[in-house]
């Protein structure tokens, strides 16, 4: 008679226990829904379910010139857009055999890093609060406003700075711009050690990170994982290494590889590259050339009948931008290999037989952004 | 790191009728739609050339004909080849899946399956990514949508 009852009291004990994660939920950083099978704690599978968002950004190209596709473009990935713009522009400028001058080459890498550097602080202060240590919010907001900051004083734009134009940029740069960015380089190195002592040496925080959401390094490769999260896998794929554009070829700097694999590993990459992102700042802040702002350009650009493709290494990983004109004002078709759509799909491979809990540490070390994504 | 020379002579002999047209940005290969998976496997596998990371994969809607495009690298020698197959048949265009080889495939595949309507054999999951059912196939160039685009 017992033995009935307890047989009674487990209903579904074989069946799949689905859960909907998002699409309003606070750790996903946008739209996305991550639809869960569980057994008991445990993950079974997880299916991404995206296009919340889907603007059709790749259809409006065909219909817009490339001067304006570059204000779409910042759009996709809003916390690299000055990668993104610099992606559009150096295809346009490759096809027209345009050659930048080199203080423009100098600016857009300094842009880049301080783009990046941003974009680093933003995650380091999200992943700490998705892991439950608030006051790495506040720090990480804190810091990221200088560089907002000098931003704001050269294009008038904080996050959504459509700064770059084919040829060059849209304007000459603040004339405080290489005092504001020494003096936020001295800030920061002071301020690094504090991120962590704060987080990193957080007996919790790596018992939450060390061993969780294992990725191999062909795991990476076939998916196509780059940016920091394939770096923490050993997979080589930094685009400033493998094809320097703008001024990395002079610039000294190390990519950044972990072996790890985990979420501790793809941490400490990103924190490793805020290192080198300040070391690169430092080596071209003085040597910035006198000179023009931009290339002598056209006003209608007409790319020739061709097919064009051009990489960039973005905060997430690589930007790769397709171009097919037939000639005119505006493309024929126009492809975005996006980083983030790429290093959504192997959440899946590698959030299968953790807990639920750990999806939340997983997600966050893979960095998403969703406009991203759905472009 | 192999020449464009070099590869395009290793390549030539993995499969017939591959064409190599001139003056490209970067190595590009046309090949029958059959070949298309066996010419992807034999890049994957060749120890010598070894293309064992796909960059992106896409499709470009050129009126009279489709093409499927993909974007290979190796990571170990680092050089580039661009994979194309047309399509000529526009009702109901297909080809073969690469997810079998490359995993990233699979989502590539149903982007395109979305937004271009080619279907991929052996897909695992050929579903629409961003898309309901019922919508029609946007990158194509005959897409009419009489109430959000409107034609200058």
């Amino acid at each position: 008679m017992s033995e009935e009852i307890i047989k009674d009291v487990i209903v579904g004990e074989n069946e799949d226990y689905i859960i909907n994660m998002g699409p309003q939920h606070p750790s996903t950083h946008g739209v996305l829904r991550l639809e869960v099978c569980l057994k008991g704690e445990t993950v079974k599978y997880l299916i991404p379910h995206i296009g919340y968002i889907h603007r059709g950004i790749e259809k409006m190209c065909e219909a817009n010139t490339y001067q304006q596709i570059i204000h779409l473009t910042d759009r996709m990935d809003y916390l690299s857009a000055h990668m993104n713009n610099e992606a559009v522009c150096m295809v346009v400028e490759d096809a027209m055999q345009v050659e930048v001058p080199e203080r423009v080459k100098y600016i857009r890498t300094i842009l880049n890093e301080l783009n990046r550097l941003a974009s680093h602080q933003l995650w380091w202060c999200a992943f700490g609060m998705d892991l439950g240590a608030l006051t790495t919010f506040f720090y990480g907001l804190r810091d990221r406003e200088m560089i907002l900051d000098i931003f704001e004083e050269s294009f008038g734009s904080r996050l959504l700075h459509s700064f770059n134009t084919p040829g060059g940029l849209m304007h000459d740069v603040h004339p405080n711009f290489q005092n504001r960015i020494k003096e936020f380089i001295s800030y920061f190195r002071k301020k690094l050690p504090e991120y962590d002592q704060l987080l990193t040496g957080n007996v919790i925080f790596q018992e939450r990170a060390k061993g969780v959401g294992f990725m191999s390094k062909e795991t990476a490769i076939g998916y196509g994982v780059t940016g920091p999260s394939g770096r923490g896998s050993g997979f080589s794929c930094d685009i400033r290494k493998i094809a320097p554009y703008g001024a990395y070829d002079k610039v000294q700097f190390n990519e950044i590889l972990e072996t790890g694999g985990d979420v501790f590993a793809r941490y400490q990459v990103r924190m490793a590259e805020m290192r080198e992102s300040l070391s690169i700042l430092e080596q071209l802040v003085d040597n910035i050339p006198e000179g023009d702002f931009t290339a002598k350009m056209k006003p209608i650009i007409k790319l020739p009948a061709g097919e064009y493709f051009r990489r960039v290494e973005t905060a997430r990983g690589e930007l790769a931008v397709y171009v097919v004109s037939d000639g005119n004002k505006s493309p024929y078709r126009m492809k975005f290999r996006t980083p983030n759509f790429s290093n959504l799909f192997v959440m899946n491979e590698i959030a299968a037989g953790c807990k639920i809990a750990d999806l939340i540490a997983i997600s966050g070390s893979l960095d998403l952004v969703i406009p991203d994504i759905d472009r | 790191m192999l020449s464009r020379e070099e590869l395009t002579n290793i390549i030539s002999g993995l499969v017939p009728g591959a064409e190599f047209p001139e003056g490209k940005q970067l190595l590009e290969v046309i090949v029958p739609a059959e070949s298309y998976f066996s010419l992807a496997e034999k890049l994957k596998s060749d120890p010598k050339i070894a293309f064992n990371y796909l960059i992106t994969q896409t499709a470009v809607d050129f009126q009279t004909y489709m093409t499927v495009v993909c974007h290979l690298e190796s990571t170990e020698f680092r050089h580039m080849v661009v994979l194309k197959a047309n399509l000529t048949d526009r009702e109901n265009p297909a080809i073969d899946s690469l997810t079998a080889l490359y995993p990233a495939a699979e989502y590539f595949e149903r982007e395109i399956f979305d937004l271009f309507g080619i279907r991929f054999n052996n897909h695992p999951n050929l579903k629409r990514l961003f898309l309901e059912d019922d919508y029609g196939y946007p990158l194509r160039k005959d897409f009419r949508d009489e109430i959000n685009i409107i034609e200058r």
